[in-house]
């Protein structure tokens, strides 16, 4: 094996590679050919750091010097100056207005201080294309220690005592959803990664499979195992083409190294595993959709039971995770039930990987111990809000989720708090919105959302979420009447109750919850025709302060319409008549005069 | 048409096909797969693809027609040269995709889900595509253009132009 006195590892993961991390790879390994360092330094591809609006990153070792924004064109200077010469190349650090002064290395950055990585632990550290690196931190120890040493049964309880509980979205204990398939009778059983990783915003088990693909791998086989199953499938979104192009090449080499197959480790177990594509169709996360998915039919859900632990794929009993939660499975037996159960809180234990995006300074992939405070997340590791304004709520569960408002900031973030704080975990999307965000305006995106990918097949579903839709463009648009309030909240109940699946069984929820945390919003869009975050276009009118105007004409020469008129040096009017609120006076103006209300 | 049974070359299309489902599967479960690849080599997936594929893997076209209109990947209508998908993921809408969409819709004359007369640009709305970091994002054949203002817009068409 070849020694290196430095290894550079720049990331791979999908933020970094539209922002041609690629080429600076590339670049950076022809800069060092060129200098005839290619036995000295090694370059690596590795998968998301999680700090993706700093990207690209590159982490130099042995010193572990943290680079962000890094180009292509700067690879010449870090090669000649830090690799050659020794010196951090400073203008590509991380700086900071709270870090006192600059920042080198990674541990010492805010945000990844208070960070805890279990799932995450090697996205970014090793090369998620060879095998060989994840063998190196342990990698399929946990199999050979189940396959070899311990019962089934024993794996299932060290899963159930560790207390893990599902990372999709329903937080179901992993160990419990075992043990129903274990003892079913059957000639195939199967288990199924749930990789249709459908929430907007959301975008941990993406990272996971671009950046350490093994340890979904060994999970599974681990899984297999436990219950008895021979095959697995990874159900994963076509959208995702890097991460489905690492999965097929961790297969192939798994299968080389007999580490998915017949007989491994010698042990008479077999096991292997096979890709099914998601085409695009939310609803393919619910388990019972996903599977008619997997069977090559349209995903729609069907009633349980049976539950798939007695009937799932092709009939066969099937355990169903999801990726985040099979990245735990081969620490929990490595490092013990106990090591897992020490962190988090008293129901949930371990970490949660959160999606932090929106209006937030630090936008990227964290993991965190369950109980902490979404103060901690917001404002130590997200950074606090842009531009100085007012938080305003973070909506997690995604569209089947709720907002968490000011009053919230403190309490431990678990499954259970956050269910009582009238949202849910979900899997883990985390979208902080400012003074600037019309919380109706939300409510209507997101039933939007759901309203699309209804699938169709429960009216209570297809049709309620469309007429809540409606309502909620009505009142959006300045029509809102005093009982759409009521009606809203009565359609909700009943789609709730009625609906086949969790998709509309959670549908209402960010209509409920904003309408118990910011029902003034709702008041003002209704009573008084105005949007107070000046978002929704039909409520606000644009106007031009007198006193600020210097009557320059730019506004009335760029508007669309003519709806600005007047004299040269004097104020000018926008005809509300005329106007279409498009807004482009108010980017025009160099004084600040043209407002919206 | 008349019957030209025997004189035919087969269509080069189906040809395609036939190369696909050699190197998948004609199990039911490999449908979506197969699918999601004719669709990449074909472009789109017309009718007379859907039943020359549901004889080849014997499956009723009804059962095809019903899986190619369930997924949002899957599409009848042939699409432009250069498809442009505007995330509409809730990070990115929080960051204004909504207003670049609106003047993608203006400077190309078409609406969401349309395409140009001059078959040039297809404008999709996505789901996210998981770049939140860089919301607003968009993604023309491929490439991702990140943290956007509609002042990018004409540049972007421009650059495919």
């Amino acid at each position: 094996m070849d020694f290196y006195r430095a290894h550079v590892l720049i990331c791979a993961g999908t933020g970094c590679s539209s922002m041609e991390s690629r080429l600076l790879r590339q670049n950076m390994h022809e800069e060092i050919l060129k200098r005839g360092l290619d036995k000295e330094i090694k370059v690596i591809e590795t998968g998301c750091f999680g700090f993706c609006n700093m990207g690209p990153i590159m982490v130099v070792y042995p010193e572990g010097t943290f680079y962000c924004q890094v180009q292509p064109s700067d690879a010449a200077q870090i090669v000649e100056e830090h690799l050659v010469k020794g010196r951090p190349v400073e203008r590509l650090l991380y700086q900071h207005e709270k870090e006192s002064t600059d920042t080198v290395e990674m541990e010492n950055i805010e945000f990844f201080k208070h960070q805890k990585r279990v799932a995450l632990e090697n996205c970014g550290r090793i090369n998620p294309e060879n095998i060989e690196e994840y063998i190196a931190q342990d990698g399929y120890f946990a199999l050979a220690q189940c396959v070899n040493e311990m019962k089934p049964e024993e794996v299932i309880d060290v899963i159930k005592k560790s207390g893990l509980r599902g990372r999709g979205g329903a937080g179901f204990p992993t160990g419990m959803k075992w043990s129903f398939a274990a003892p079913v009778q059957a000639d195939q059983k199967y288990v199924v990664c749930n990789a249709d990783e459908g929430d907007p915003g959301a975008f941990m088990d993406r990272s996971v499979l671009e950046g350490d693909p093994h340890s979904v791998l060994e999970a599974m086989a681990i899984a297999g195992y436990a219950i008895g199953a021979s095959q697995g499938y990874i159900y994963v979104r076509a959208e995702y083409p890097i991460a489905v192009e690492r999965l097929k090449i961790a297969i192939k080499q798994a299968r080389e190294y007999g580490l998915l197959g017949k007989n491994i480790f010698e042990s008479g177990f077999d096991f292997d595993v096979d890709i099914r594509l998601g085409a695009g169709a939310f609803v393919c996360g619910e388990e019972t959709a996903l599977l008619a998915s997997t069977e090559g039919r349209r995903g729609e859900p069907r009633p349980r039971p049976p539950f798939p632990a007695v009937s799932g794929l092709f009939g066969k009993p099937t355990v169903i995770n999801n990726v985040e939660t099979l990245a735990n499975i081969p620490k929990i037996i490595r490092n013990g039930w106990e090591w897992f159960a020490a962190m988090g809180t008293e129901k949930s234990k371990g970490t949660k990987v959160f999606a932090l995006a929106g209006k937030i300074n630090n936008i990227g992939l964290i993991e965190i111990p369950m109980g902490t405070s979404l103060r901690t997340i917001i404002y130590d590791i997200g950074g606090g809000i842009p531009k100085g304004k007012k938080f305003k709520a973070a909506q997690t569960g995604g569209p089947s989720g709720g907002c968490l408002t000011e009053s919230h900031l403190d309490i431990p973030i678990d499954y259970e708090n956050l269910t009582a704080a009238g949202s849910m975990m979900g899997s883990g999307g985390l979208i902080v919105m400012d003074e600037d965000t019309c919380m109706v305006d939300i409510a209507r995106f997101f039933l939007e959302f759901t309203q699309e990918e209804s699938c169709g097949k429960c009216p209570p579903c297809r049709i309620g979420t469309k007429r809540m839709l409606e309502i909620l463009d009505k009142i959006t648009s300045g029509n809102g009447t005093p009982e759409d309030l009521t009606n809203l909240e009565t359609l909700a109940e009943t789609i709730k109750d009625a609906s086949l699946c969790a998709l509309g069984q959670t549908a209402p929820n960010p209509v409920l919850s904003t309408l118990k945390h910011f029902r003034h919003e709702y008041e003002a869009h209704i009573y008084d025709k105005k949007c107070p975050a000046g978002v929704c276009q039909a409520l606000l009118s644009y106007k031009i302060d007198a006193r600020k105007c210097k009557g320059c004409s730019l506004c009335a020469r760029n508007c669309p319409t003519e709806a600005i008129s007047g004299k040269i040096k004097e104020p000018y009017i926008i005809d509300q008549a005329k106007c279409i609120k498009c807004g482009e006076c108010m980017n025009r103006c160099k004084f600040g005069a043209v407002i919206k209300e | 048409m008349s019957c030209k049974c025997g004189s035919v070359v087969k269509d080069e299309r189906f040809v395609k096909i036939d190369q696909i489902l050699e190197q998948n599967g004609k199990d039911e479960s490999f449908l979506i797969q197969n699918l999601e690849q004719i669709q990449t080599a074909l472009g789109y997936l017309p009718e007379d693809v859907q039943s020359y594929l549901a004889e080849a893997m014997d499956i009723p076209l009804s059962k095809i027609y019903g899986v190619v209109t369930f997924y949002s990947l899957f599409t009848t209508e042939p699409i432009g040269k250069h498809k442009i998908s505007i995330c509409l993921g809730t990070a990115c809408y929080v960051k204004g995709a909504g207003d670049i969409l609106s003047e993608f819709e203006r400077q190309l004359s078409v609406k969401v889900g349309e395409t140009t007369k001059d078959g040039k640009f297809t404008l999709q709305a996505c789901r996210c595509l998981g770049a939140c970091g860089l919301a607003p994002v968009l993604n023309v054949n491929g490439k991702v253009f990140g943290r956007l203002t509609t002042d990018d817009v004409a540049g972007i068409i421009g650059q495919f132009e």
